[in-house]
């Protein structure tokens, strides 16, 4: 189990209370598809992805990125509990949707990154390694029961 | 992966925005790696990691140059670093993944300072161009 001090949750907590979880969502979503444009090979039937700012307009990617952020959010309410929390997400992506966990990593990468054009300064270095701390512990959690 | 026209202006514009204040941004991003990733402070045994280290200061300033160098020869970015490629090579050795890590970092600088520079485009070719720097890097491994 992952152990998360006094301050760290108090880092992801603060964080996470000034982030809109749609638009934050959206952003990351559109981020990963245009930087790591592989990624849109789980895409197909999102229409049109032929350039950025195609992605960034695409209401499916909108929707998908609110989606994919708001159980973002479960796994912050659930910080000690983690793998069960997500247990049948991962199912879900190993049996059904085939993602390679590689994929969660990116776009932890990719909402790191968001998080920081958002907070500025605000998002110390303290707070970025909690945070990837945050995403590294949620895409091992998805990819717990891959087989 | 090859960096397209877009990629090379895209690039090449960010760093003449962030100009003089390159240092800054390699100090910071040393800084970000070795709190966020503490297995690269290994690398280090001889530094003063500490709050406001001089060395760290000094060495992202080197680190911030080479990726100055680089985009002002993004033609060329295996000729321009070949002289650092060597050292990596031979007596650094910094394993590869770590390369990965600096950039995660130096992308979170510019997002946090400069975040209006850093269009979907611009990250896109800035992460395109600082994988082409690690690969160019860790070229002559073996």
């Amino acid at each position: 189990m992952v152990h998360w001090s006094a301050e760290e949750k108090q880092l992801i907590s603060s964080v996470w209370g000034k982030v809109n979880v749609e638009e934050c969502g959206a952003e990351a979503l559109a981020r990963l598809l245009i930087v790591y444009p592989w990624t849109q090979r789980f895409f197909d039937n999102f229409g049109n992805l032929s350039s950025p700012t195609a992605i960034i307009g695409n209401p499916k990617v909108r929707a998908h990125g609110k989606k994919v952020l708001t159980s973002f959010g479960e796994a912050i309410k659930n910080l000690d509990n983690l793998k069960a929390t997500y247990s049948k997400l991962s199912e879900l992506h190993c049996d059904k949707l085939h993602v390679d966990p590689e994929n969660f990593r990116l776009l932890g990468d990719i909402l790191i990154i968001v998080l920081a054009a958002h907070f500025g300064k605000d998002f110390t270095p303290s707070c970025q390694a909690t945070w990837q701390k945050l995403v590294g512990v949620v895409a091992h959690a998805l990819a717990h029961k891959y087989h | 992966m090859v960096l397209s026209g877009a990629d090379k202006t895209n690039v090449k514009g960010l760093f003449a925005k962030i100009g003089g204040q390159a240092e800054d941004y390699g100090a910071e991003t040393l800084e970000r790696m070795f709190a966020a990733y503490p297995q690269t402070k290994t690398y280090f045994p001889h530094f003063d990691l500490g709050k406001g280290s001089a060395q760290v200061k000094g060495h992202g300033k080197k680190v911030a140059a080479a990726l100055v160098e680089a985009a002002n020869n993004i033609d060329d970015i295996a000729g321009a670093l070949s002289k650092l490629s060597d050292l990596h090579a031979q007596k650094l050795r910094v394993d590869p993944v770590n390369f990965k890590l600096l950039g995660q970092c130096f992308l979170v600088v510019v997002a946090t300072r400069n975040p209006a520079l850093l269009t979907p485009e611009v990250h896109a070719s800035l992460d395109k161009f600082l994988c082409a720097v690690g690969t160019v890097l860790t070229a002559k491994y073996r």
